[in-house]
C-alpha cells in the first residue's frame, strides 16, 4: 500500500466524538477508522458504515443447527440404538419427536451463537496472540481516536478537528 | 420541561371529539351486532333445547348441558379475552413504572387508556362468574353439589374450590387490580402539573407493590377462572401460560392503538423506535408463550398420567384444527414476520401480525375453556362471533373514551425527554 499520512484526533468523551464524527462527515472528509475503548451507540451509522450482515449468518447457522439436531436424534435414538424410554418403545421418529424438541432448540441456539462469534472473529481478523492494531494504548482506557487521511489539507483538517473538540492531534507519516 | 409537548397535548384534548365520535359509531355498530347476536344466541339456546329434548329419548343429558353451555362459554371466552388484554397491559405498564424505563413514558397514556377497560371488563367477568355460581350455567362442574357428592377428588378440593371462597378471591383480585389502575392513573395525571417528582416516586412504589400482588393473584386467577373448568386436571405452570397469552395480547394492542393514534397525528413524538421496541416485545413474548405451551405439553406427554393426558387427548382429537392452528398463528407467523429488524419498524406489518396474534390468542382462550364446557360440540359460529364483536366494540369504545380524557403525551414525567429522543 502506498505510504500515506494520517491525522489522529484524540477525544475524551463519546458525545463529543459523536458530534465530531457528524461534523467531519458533513465536511465530506473520509473517516478511515475510529478507535474506542467501548462500543459507542450509533457510531456506525454516523460514520456511514454499511449495516452488518452478521444477523443473516446467524439465521443460517441456526437453520444448520436445527437440521443437524434433527438428523442426529434420528440416528442416535431411532436408527443406531433404539431405546425404550418412559414406556414409549414405538421406535418411530415422529411419535417420539416431542422429546427431541428441547435438543433441537438447544442445538439451534448453540450453532447460531458459537458460529456467529467465530464468524465475527474471522471477519474482524482477530485470533489468539495477534498484535494489537490500535495506534495508542490510551484507546483501551479513556480516549477515542479518529483517523483521517491527509491529502495536502493538513492545516485545514487540523482547524476543523480542533474546532470539534479534539484534545490532541498527531500526524502519523508513512502509516500502513 | 417540554412546552411543545404540552401544546400538542392541549391540542389533542380539544381535538378528540372526532375520534370519539368515530369510535362511538364503530362501537354502536358493533353493539348493535352484538345485541342482535345475543338474541340469536338465546334463540340458539331454545333451539338447542328442542334438539336436545329429541335426544332425551336417549337420555343424553350430558349433551344437553354441553349445548346449553355453548352460548355461555362463548360469552365467557370473549369477555375474558378482552378483560385479559387490559390486564396484560396493566402488568406491562406496572413493569415499565417499577423499572423506571426510559423509552416508554411516551406510551403511558395509551396504556392507561387501555387499562380503563379493566373496570367494565372486570365487572362483566365477575357477573358471569356470579351467574355461574347461581347455576345459570354448567361451565364449572365443581359448583354443582350433586357432582361433588359423587366425586372424591372434588370433595378433597372443596376446601379451596367452593363457590363462596371462589367469589371472595375474584372480588379481592379485581379490587386490587382496579385499585392500582385508578391510583396509578391519578398519580400519572397529577405528575403533569406537579412541581416535583413526588407523584412519580409514589407511582413507582405502588407499581412495585402491585407487581408482587399481581404475580400471585394472576396465577390464582388462572386456576380459578380457567383451570377449574377441568376440575380434575392441573398444571403447575398454568398461571405463567395464561400470563404469556395475556401479555402478548396486551402489548399487541398497545402497538396497534399507538400506530392508529400516530397515524391520526395525535402522538407526534412517538417514533419508529418505539414501535420497534413494542414489536420486539411481541416477538419475544410469542416465543415465550410457545415455550410454555410446549413445556406444558411435553411434560404431560412424557409422564403419561391418565388424569393429565386427557386434557391434551381432548384437544388433539376434538380440537385438532384450533389447537395446532393457534401454534401456527401465535408462533410460526410472528417468528417469520417479526424476525427481521426492519420489518418491526414497518407499521402495517406490525398491525397485520398483531391481528393474527390476537386471533391466535383468542383461540388459545377458546381452547382452554371450550373442551371442558362444550366438549366436541364446538363450533365458531354466531354465539362466538357475536360475543367477540360485542366485547370488541365495548373494548374499543371504552378505551378510546378513556384516551380522550387526558393529554395523550405526558409532559412532566422525569423520563419524558429520554423517551422523546428514544432511538434504537
Amino acid at each position: 500500500m502506498a505510504a500515506t499520512t494520517v491525522i489522529h484526533a484524540y477525544y475524551d468523551d463519546d458525545d463529543v466524538l459523536m458530534h465530531a464524527v457528524k461534523k467531519v462527515k458533513a465536511e465530506k472528509h473520509h473517516i478511515e477508522e475510529v478507535y474506542c475503548p467501548f462500543p459507542v451507540h450509533g457510531l456506525d451509522k454516523a460514520m456511514g458504515l454499511a449495516p452488518t450482515r452478521i444477523a443473516i449468518t446467524s439465521f443460517m447457522y441456526g437453520c444448520l443447527g436445527l437440521i443437524v439436531s434433527i438428523v442426529m436424534m434420528k440416528y442416535i435414538m431411532i436408527d443406531a440404538w433404539p431405546m425404550d424410554i418412559g414406556g414409549k418403545p414405538s421406535f418411530s421418529y415422529i411419535e417420539n419427536m416431542p422429546a427431541f424438541v428441547p435438543i433441537m432448540f438447544e442445538l439451534t441456539v448453540f450453532f447460531a451463537a458459537h458460529l456467529m462469534v467465530i464468524t465475527f472473529y474471522l471477519r474482524s481478523r482477530l485470533w489468539p496472540f495477534k498484535k494489537a492494531e490500535n495506534p495508542d494504548v490510551r484507546t483501551t482506557d479513556a480516549h477515542f481516536i479518529m483517523e483521517i487521511e491527509v491529502h495536502n489539507n493538513e492545516s485545514e483538517l487540523k482547524d476543523l478537528l480542533l474546532d470539534t473538540g479534539a484534545v490532541e492531534l498527531n500526524i502519523i507519516k508513512n502509516s500502513h | 420541561m417540554a412546552v411543545g409537548v404540552l401544546g400538542i397535548g392541549i391540542g389533542f384534548v380539544s381535538a378528540p371529539g372526532t375520534v370519539e365520535e368515530a369510535k362511538a359509531m364503530v362501537a354502536a355498530h358493533d353493539d348493535g351486532h352484538g345485541d342482535s347476536h345475543g338474541e340469536e344466541a338465546s334463540h340458539a339456546i331454545a333451539s338447542d333445547h328442542g334438539e336436545a329434548t329429541d335426544h332425551s329419548a336417549a337420555h343424553d343429558e350430558h349433551l344437553l348441558h354441553q349445548l346449553q353451555n355453548r352460548p355461555w362459554s362463548a360469552l365467557y371466552v370473549a369477555a375474558f379475552f378482552f378483560f385479559m388484554i387490559a390486564l396484560g397491559v396493566l402488568a406491562f405498564y406496572g413493569i415499565q413504572r417499577a423499572s423506571q424505563a426510559g423509552w416508554s413514558p411516551m406510551l403511558f397514556r395509551v396504556m392507561e387508556g387501555i387499562t380503563a377497560y379493566l373496570v367494565p371488563g372486570g365487572i362483566i367477568v365477575f357477573v358471569i362468574l356470579v351467574l355461574s355460581v347461581l347455576h345459570f350455567n354448567h361451565m364449572f362442574t365443581w359448583m354443582d353439589a350433586d357432582v361433588v357428592a359423587h366425586d372424591k377428588l372434588l370433595q378433597n378440593k372443596a376446601g379451596y374450590l367452593n363457590p363462596t371462597f371462589f367469589l371472595i378471591r375474584a372480588a379481592i383480585f379485581l379490587g386490587g387490580w382496579i385499585g392500582y389502575r385508578e391510583i396509578s392513573r391519578k398519580l400519572s395525571i397529577a405528575q403533569d402539573n406537579a412541581d416535583d417528582n413526588s407523584n412519580f416516586k409514589k407511582n413507582f412504589r405502588f407499581s412495585a407493590a402491585f407487581l408482587v400482588f399481581y404475580l400471585i393473584s394472576e396465577s390464582i386467577m388462572s386456576w380459578d377462572w380457567i383451570m377449574s373448568v377441568d376440575p380434575h386436571w392441573f398444571s403447575t405452570l398454568f398461571g405463567w401460560y395464561v400470563f404469556a397469552s395475556m401479555i402478548v395480547s396486551g402489548i399487541t394492542v398497545i402497538a396497534m392503538v399507538t400506530i392508529y393514534l400516530k397515524s391520526k397525528g395525535y402522538l407526534p413524538d412517538v417514533n419508529d423506535s418505539h414501535i420497534h421496541d413494542l414489536a420486539k416485545f411481541m416477538f419475544g413474548f410469542s416465543i415465550f408463550w410457545t415455550y410454555l405451551w410446549f413445556g406444558q405439553f411435553m411434560l404431560i406427554w412424557y409422564a403419561n398420567i391418565p388424569e393429565e393426558v386427557t386434557y391434551f387427548v381432548t384437544r388433539i382429537e376434538d380440537y385438532n384444527l384450533p389447537f395446532f392452528g393457534m401454534v401456527v398463528m401465535n408462533f410460526v407467523f410472528p417468528l417469520l414476520l417479526l424476525m427481521n429488524s426492519d420489518f418491526k419498524r414497518v407499521n402495517w406489518f406490525v398491525i397485520m401480525t398483531g391481528i393474527v396474534l390476537l386471533a391466535g390468542h383468542y383461540l388459545d382462550i377458546f381452547n382452554m375453556i371450550m373442551p371442558a364446557t362444550v366438549g366436541d360440540q364446538w363450533y365458531i359460529g354466531i354465539p362466538e362471533l357475536g360475543a367477540i364483536l360485542f366485547f370488541a366494540g365495548a373494548f374499543i369504545f371504552w378505551v378510546f373514551r378513556a384516551l380522550t380524557h387526558a393529554p395523550l403525551q405526558p409532559t412532566r414525567n422525569p423520563f419524558i425527554e429520554e423517551s422523546r429522543h428514544f432511538h434504537y
